[in-house]
């Protein structure tokens, strides 16, 4: 059961704008029956360059639907440029909010509308491989819907992106590549002292964890660690002490090692055992 | 509004007898049955008759057979991991890609400690491919946990031809009967079937009851350990309320399910043709005469499951579907995907289970309703012009 706002059942229930629009300016088709939802919109502008109707059809959810009613509303009245600033977010929030798995119903939405935009400049059909190269092959999401999508939601997860746009959200198989995005995007936002660290750097940064957060809470125990080996994200390491022959030291490694780790260097650290 | 309740795949009401018989377990009947005094120990021989009565509805030759667990999931885990891992050898583990979560995930987690895992497919209308199955079967002694009948489509699997196969190399076979406990007759004693998963809430007793069948002489590794309860199959002082509730339920089951699957039946069947004929685009999913009696389950082409749920929801009408909306996932039912559901129709599933608690009235109700919301959907599609 899903917890939607009563704004979202509002207009799922008595969507606004429903239809086609006679002669219009511009149309938008995204999605497809596949990928489970779909939604077409047309406006149309007036003499002074305003949307003066807008109208959709959505294959969808019941916050498929919404999205796509508050998307008519809102860009009612307004130019092409202001309605270019419309975000996903914003239809989200016209809607008092979206769960965060149904993210994606709004940003199929801003695609519609970026859609229709592109059909009434160029006169052509807006076609998603135009706008970049598709990583997702499951729901055909392009590298630059996806860096959208991160900068707009500020994702930081792969969970979070499946959750706005689906990418990663089938075979699974796009997931390095998505990681790769996010981490891009994410090191491109962050000031420049605080670039991607070199390896040394990070390997630096791991002695100190393992120095002043790791090791003391080991050798409260009778047990220590050393640093083997660090291959990119992989650190190995070899317990010593009572950590080597303790029944629970995978969790030690795990649950200690690795989750300090990941909260001081960086959330892509895997901790490997070496004996 | 009245409710109209048609996902007793999901859960049922608790049957009026089964509540009036667990009464007494949760005011003056509270001892533990394991222990030496007369207060306690008199309870033993409830739990005793529950456990008789369950026999009675699967066909099981001594009551003895059957464990009591907590739910059907957990019968499910002891069935899959318990068996595997009380093999003398790791075994070839085969299940289909219909399975419910509680079989695919113990399934998954025997792969993930490097047992070999097999799931084999199904055709267009759902059923099992067991010519895969006969070749799998050869290749070493095999772990195999088939359900009877599948909880989305209502499909019936010919649970007796798989386990003579598996049984034919030494496997051991395992059917989650969940779904088709009380819907159908069975007699495992005059089946290949080694262990038989059931569980309370699906046949009108409480959530939190389960049983699993175990053949004599068939070994399996407890999960739950610390006590001699369920004869050391599984820890932990008995639920008696509980398990007194599952065995009334099996209890009505043995004496009504006969009659009232024929009053189910031509409900479904009525609720199913009236659908067909008058919402254009509906198909049925799964092979008409193979199925459990009290389910449907129909695709609407063109518009989607989780929009037409909450619209039915909005009359008062419970079902479920297979959209991908509704779950959170992304991809829709796996059922539906394994049968090659096509793309504008994997979205629009409505499955509908009924029980011996309906009414014409309730079938009146969707036939009045579905139609019009089929229609004002379609309106809103792009895809219908």
């Amino acid at each position: 059961m899903w917890d939607y706002t009563d704004k979202v059942n509002e207009h799922f229930r008595n969507p606004h704008n429903v239809g086609k629009v006679e002669d219009p300016s511009g149309v938008g088709e995204v999605g497809s029956l596949a990928c489970g939802d779909a939604l077409k919109l047309m406006f149309k502008l007036d003499d002074e360059g305003r949307i003066s109707e807008a109208k959709f059809q959505t294959f969808g959810c019941a916050s498929a639907i919404a999205s796509s009613s508050a998307l008519t509303d809102m860009i009612l009245g307004k130019t092409l440029k202001e309605a270019e600033e419309i975000t996903n977010k914003d239809i989200a929030d016209y809607l008092g909010g979206l769960p965060k798995q149904k993210v994606h119903c709004s940003v199929m939405g801003r695609e519609a509308l970026e859609a229709a935009i592109y059909n009434y400049r160029t006169g052509e059909k807006w076609d998603k491989a135009l706008e970049g190269e598709v990583v997702c092959h499951c729901f055909g999401v392009t590298d630059k819907e996806i860096e959208k999508v991160v900068r707009e939601n500020h994702v930081t997860t792969v969970e979070q992106l499946t959750d706005a746009c689906k990418a990663g959200g089938g075979c699974g198989n796009c997931i390095p590549q998505l990681e790769a995005i996010i981490t891009r995007m994410n090191a491109d936002d962050v000031p420049s002292e605080e670039k991607p660290m070199t390896n040394l750097q990070k390997i630096h940064l791991i002695e100190d964890v393992i120095d002043r957060e790791i090791r003391p809470a080991l050798r409260q125990d009778g047990g220590d660690l050393e640093l083997v080996d660090v291959a990119g994200d992989t650190v190995k390491v070899r317990f010593r002490g009572a950590c080597a022959g303790c029944v629970v030291s995978q969790v030690t490694l795990k649950d200690v090692v690795e989750a300090r780790l990941k909260d001081n260097v960086s959330q892509n650290i895997i901790v490997e055992e070496v004996k | 509004m009245k409710t109209v309740y048609v996902d007793n795949n999901a859960t049922t009401q608790i049957a009026d007898e089964v509540r009036e018989a667990m009464l007494p377990f949760l005011t003056e009947l509270w001892g533990n049955p394991s222990s030496m005094h007369v207060f306690g120990g008199q309870i033993k021989k409830y739990v005793e008759t529950a456990r008789e009565q369950v026999a009675e509805l699967i066909g099981a030759a001594d009551p003895q057979e059957i464990t009591f667990t907590s739910c059907g999931s957990e019968s499910n885990n002891l069935a899959i991991r318990g068996g595997a891992e009380a093999m003398d050898k790791p075994p070839h583990v085969i299940t289909s890609k219909v399975e419910h979560a509680a079989v695919s995930g113990p399934c998954h987690y025997l792969e993930d400690r490097g047992f070999r895992l097999t799931k084999l497919g199904v055709d267009k209308l759902g059923r099992l491919d067991v010519e895969t199955l006969q070749r799998e079967v050869k290749a070493g002694r095999s772990l195999t946990s088939i359900m009877w009948a599948n909880n989305e489509t209502g499909m019936i699997f010919p649970v007796g031809l798989i386990g003579e196969m598996v049984h034919e190399f030494g496997g051991i076979f395992h059917a989650d009967a969940v779904q088709a406990v009380g819907k159908i007759p069975m007699n495992v004693s005059e089946l290949p079937i080694d262990m038989l998963s059931l569980s309370g809430h699906k046949i009108h007793a409480p959530k939190g009851v389960g049983a699993l069948y175990i053949r004599r002489g068939t070994k399996v590794k407890p999960l739950i350990l610390g006590g001699h309860q369920e004869r050391g199959r599984r820890a932990g002082t008995e639920n008696v309320p509980y398990i007194v509730g599952l065995g009334v339920a099996c209890n009505l089951a043995s004496k009504h399910m006969d009659e009232e699957n024929v009053r189910v039946k031509a409900m479904r069947d009525r609720l199913e043709a009236g659908l067909l004929k008058s919402c254009h685009g509906a198909r049925l999913n799964g092979a008409p005469a193979e199925r459990l009696p009290n389910t449907s389950n129909i695709s609407f082409d063109y518009i989607e499951g989780e929009a037409i749920l909450l619209m039915l929801d909005d009359k008062g009408i419970c079902a479920s579907t297979g959209s991908a909306c509704a779950s959170g996932s992304l991809e829709p039912s796996h059922v539906l995907r394994a049968m090659q559901v096509e793309g504008m129709s994997v979205h629009g599933s409505i499955r509908f289970s009924l029980s011996t608690y309906n009414t014409e009235a309730d079938i009146d109700a969707i036939l009045i309703e579905l139609p019009k919301i089929v229609q004002r959907l379609r309106e809103l599609s792009p895809f219908v012009s």
